[in-house]
């Protein structure tokens, strides 16, 4: 098949960038990722700057690759990353817009790759279970019920590529930082510290110039691990049971 | 020649690593904090190893060449992590464990280190589950197991097919809170391009800031390297499209051992390659084979009419197909090992009976399965005289539970529905047992230098069990490097922080830059990745799951030429003071054509079959490996001279104490 790629080309942060125009030859076989590697090469060839893109596993679960495509986050199909999509769900003569993932918490580095540090350091203030090497007991001494080690594992299969963010007006960033609120809050060992976590990452979430939640659920429906936005309601549960519970200092 | 010691401490196997332990030489609470360490690498090896090594209070400065430290390769592990919890009571044991990562290794590794690894497992699963680590769980809320290959016992703990995420997600949050806790210093994207010695002893690392291309010097009392292994040397592998052995390779080049390199593990269950363009190949998890079954068909017929698209899996009866690996192995049937499984496929399909377009693929398949749960699921439900409809529905429930996330991925990659239709499978590059030599303290022959993870060699010879790097990684990043680091350090305590200024800082520096240069100027009219795809064709031709030696000799013969082409012929678009992704992988793939050489001398050299290593020369008459103990029960550990010279081999011989040598049977 023929496409016509529109590409957004951003040499650095400070570069004002803008869309250029490629045509490549691709087949229903290739992963998106490929189609973007044979158009890389042709690049090459001509002895041109080929396109920067993050990416790495290839498999759907690093969560490197991040671009927008056609105005989607990870393009067209549900539950999808652009690694794992694949070039049957586009046809001949199509033109592809692809861009980077926008927020301002989200810097472009070059092309289509961004800083999404601010996720790195959201974690660093409380997504955690504070617990050192060593301590721990015996593993069946903390009983879970299957549901809910099932529902607390949905919410840590977030792979923290931010197309949640990508997707929002605002810049939210709620939909990632609820997973891990509620993977942790959900379990017996990781109640001890909810209500001090919460705060704690709210407070990085908002200082790192992510916006307000809206409940637009756009995130909900970009989320290639199909994030819930009940999650989110769980946070503000947990947030509000914070604050008006036993004080902490954060 | 030298011989090599492995500073194995003394004493009864099971008591080695409780007394070393005990009686080891310590750095007291006040020392360690003067006392600064060098971690690169943050996949389950590197992440565990400097959160465990904050928690004691060292300095820690922590390096990645991925954005954030989560996106690791270790997190696209899919199947489980072993342990010996024997919560299943059926039979296992320490000694179990021990015995049978030794016997999967087909004997090629150390008692003593597997042993301690055995000791260890449990104390990981703990140590996850307090980290909150989502396990899968029993309805009764214990945790569960389940089995792989070579193995006759469920040891295999998992979270649903996302046990690497899970894992690492755990250790990451753990080097997460010593980040916050200001023990860590957390550097991204930055990729170590050499490590620098101080009179004979590792001192310190020179990274490329990979945002604005600047070389930076760090500094440190020792340096730790958990930077993965090296499977992409065959351009295509499960392993992620960064993964690397430049870390490994420069710390080679600078008087490291590289043991046994050509040790690699090709996984038996993959999809099979599509086409020319394809960057990388898909494991589908070990954990499938517990419940599908392989098979072909038996007449070479059959398997033509399905190649051209005339017939289906479906249209074969029951009698025409061949379940090979239950007929040839009955004893552990489709669990046989990774080596065993992926010889007998690549029989069947060289005999004319794949079933792929390209005749290189087995089918994997799950109706048995399904029709065994569903069965079991509708007696649960008191359904009495179900229908198959219902059956099916009930069954492909269970299967979904269990193996959903990997069913999708297949879906998404091929096109076809596995519920329905039997997954087409081909084995592919998966792991390298090979790495850097290390000591039982995980040291390299460096003084200062540790290796940990897929980067080093230690544990699993010849061949690597299923859910067993996990479970290597953490051992030795939660468990034995935190120790076994503080026999080198407690002789550091006197010594100052180590200064960036040294004329050895500058000089390797100096040399980084010049061969960053080199490749600068090379301006020539081919893509890396072209010299890359070819490399890697070269390495699975002739150094790939049959070997011998008129073919290695080929093999190094083509990959000398190649090297050759690539420092005459390779373009790097850019330059070297901006972000270059191009200039990165140049860089790889000039090491990786160094290591492939390295891994065909190897081969080589190691006149036997054992585990991953397949002779054609030496087989049984039913086309078994044919170990040879007598010349070969030892680490084959090379020492770089230069590129024009042969590299020098050093032995460490095996001694077996504790089990006796035998020829692995999985009959
Ligand atoms: C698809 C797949 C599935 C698997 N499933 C299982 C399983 O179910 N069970 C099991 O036990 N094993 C499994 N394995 C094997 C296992 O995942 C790996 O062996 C293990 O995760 C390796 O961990 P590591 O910490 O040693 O290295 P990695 O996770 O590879 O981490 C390497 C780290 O080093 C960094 N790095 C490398 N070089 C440099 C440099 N020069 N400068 C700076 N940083 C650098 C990288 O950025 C990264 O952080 C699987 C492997 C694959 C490919
Ligand atoms: S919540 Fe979904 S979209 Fe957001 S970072 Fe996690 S996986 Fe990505
Ligand atoms: S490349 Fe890893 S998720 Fe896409």
């Amino acid at each position: 098949m023929k496409l016509t790629l529109k590409v957004w080309r951003q040499q650095g942060p400070n570069d004002k960038g803008g869309f250029a125009t490629y045509q490549v030859e691709a087949n229903e076989h290739m992963s998106f990722l490929e189609m973007l590697d044979v158009l890389n090469q042709q690049l090459i060839e001509k002895k041109e700057e080929p396109v920067a893109f993050d990416h790495d596993c290839r498999e759907g679960i690093c969560g490197a690759c991040s671009m927008v495509i056609n105005g989607q986050p990870h393009g067209p199909m549900q539950k999808t990353t652009t690694c794992q999509l694949h070039m049957r769900h586009f046809k001949d003569g199509d033109t592809i817009y692809i861009e980077p993932f926008r927020a301002q918490a989200f810097p472009v580095v070059k092309d289509l790759v961004v800083d999404r540090s601010a996720f790195d350091r959201i974690i660093q203030a409380g997504g955690y279970i504070s617990v050192d090497t060593g301590q721990a007991q015996d593993g069946n001494a903390i009983l879970i019920p299957k549901e809910t080690a099932s529902e607390a594992f949905d919410a840590a299969t977030c792979i923290g590529c931010g197309a949640c963010v990508a997707a929002c007006p605002n810049a939210s960033a709620m939909l990632f930082v609820s997973a891990k609120i509620s993977h942790l809050a959900l379990l017996p060992q990781g109640k001890i510290e909810a209500s001090r976590r919460v705060q704690r990452m709210v407070k990085q979430m908002d200082e790192e110039g992510f916006g307000r939640c809206s409940n637009v659920t756009a995130c909900e429906a970009e989320c290639p691990k199909g994030i819930s936005v009940s999650h989110i309601a769980r946070m503000n549960r947990e947030f509000l049971k914070s604050v008006f519970g036993a004080p902490e200092a954060v | 020649m030298k011989q090599l010691d492995g500073h194995i401490p003394p004493g009864p196997l099971k008591e080695k690593w409780t007394t070393y332990r005990s009686t080891m030489p310590l750095v007291a609470p006040n020392n360690k904090l003067r006392l600064d360490i060098i971690v690169v690498g943050t996949g389950l090896a590197g992440a565990s190893a400097a959160a465990s090594l904050a928690e004691l209070g060292y300095n820690v400065k922590v390096f990645t060449f991925h954005d954030s430290p989560r996106r690791a390769h270790s997190i696209a592990a899919q199947g489980g992590i072993n342990a010996a919890k024997n919560y299943k009571n059926d039979g296992d044991s320490v000694w179990r464990l021990f015995y049978d990562t030794i016997k999967g290794g087909d004997y090629r590794s150390r008692e003593a280190n597997v042993y301690r690894l055995a000791e260890v497992s449990a104390n990981i699963i703990d140590q996850a589950v307090a980290q909150g680590v989502p396990f899968a769980r029993e309805y009764g809320g214990y945790l569960d197991n389940r089995s792989f290959g070579g193995v006759q016992v469920k040891r295999t703990f998992y979270a649903r097919g996302q046990t690497g995420q899970q894992l690492l997600l755990g250790a990451y949050q753990a080097l997460s809170r010593q980040v916050s806790l200001g023990k860590v210093e957390l550097y991204h994207r930055h990729e170590m391009l050499d490590v620098v010695l101080v009179d004979g002893k590792a001192r310190g690392i020179i990274a490329r800031n990979l945002l604005t291309g600047e070389l930076e010097r760090h500094a440190a009392h020792a340096v730790v390297l958990a930077t993965g292994g090296y499977g992409n040397v065959f351009y295509l592998s499960t392993n992620a499209m960064n993964s690397n052995v430049t870390a490994a390779w420069r710390a080679v080049r600078r008087g490291a051992y590289m043991a046994n390199p050509c040790f690699t593990q090709i996984h038996p269950t993959c999809i099979p390659q599509s086409g020319e363009y394809q960057s990388k190949l898909t494991l589908m998890s070990e954990s499938l084979r517990n419940d599908g079954r392989v098979w072909v068909p038996k007449k070479v017929e059959d398997a033509e009419a399905i190649r051209k698209g005339l017939k289906t899996a479906l249209d074969i009866p029951e009698e025409d197909r061949d379940y090979y690996l239950e007929r040839m192995y009955p004893a552990f049937g489709n669990l046989v090992p990774r080596d065993v499984a992926s010889r007998a496929a690549k029989r069947v399909c060289d005999e004319g009976r794949g079933v792929s377009p390209t005749g290189k693929a087995v089918f994997l398949d799950f109706a048995t399965a399904i029709e065994r749960y569903g069965q079991s699921k509708a007696h649960a439900f008191g359904i009495h005289q179900p229908d198959a409809a219902t059956i099916r529905r009930l069954g492909e429930q269970v299967v979904e539970e269990k193996y959903g996330n990997l069913f999708e991925m297949y879906e998404k990659i091929t096109g076809e529905n596995p519920y329905k239709v039997p997954m087409k499978i081909y084995p592919a590059v998966h792991y390298t047992m090979g790495g850097l030599w290390v000591d039982y303290n995980l040291q390299t022959n460096i003084p200062g230098l540790f290796a940990i993870g897929e980067c080093n060699f230690s544990d699993h010879g010849a061949n690597r069990l299923g859910a067993s790097a996990l479970m290597q990684g953490l051992a030795d990043g939660y468990f034995v490097l935190p120790y076994t680091i503080g026999v080198f350090l407690s002789n550091e305590i006197r010594t100052p922080r180590i200064a960036t200024d040294l004329p050895e800082f500058e000089q390797t520096e100096q040399e980084v830059r010049t061969r960053l240069e080199s490749l600068m100027q090379i301006g020539g009219s081919q893509s890396v990745e072209s010299f890359h795809r070819r490399l890697g064709k070269i390495m699975w031709e002739y150094c790939g799951m049959a070997r011998n030696a008129e073919g290695l000799r080929k093999g190094i013969q083509l990959i000398r030429e190649l090297r050759k082409a690539f420092y005459k012929d390779v373009f790097i678009p850019g330059s070297m003071d901006e972000f270059n992704p191009e200039l990165e992988k140049a860089h790889r793939v000039a090491d990786f054509l160094e290591l492939g050489e390295l891994m065909c001398i190897d081969a080589l050299h190691r006149n036997e079959s054992c585990g991953g290593h397949f002779r054609e020369e030496y087989q049984t008459e039913d086309g078994e490996a044919l170990r040879n103990d007598e010349e070969y029960a030892y680490v084959a550990a090379w020492e770089w001279t230069d590129i024009n010279q042969d590299p020098v081999l050093h032995k460490e011989p095996l001694v077996f104490e504790n089990v006796e040598l035998k020829t692995r049977s999985y009959k």
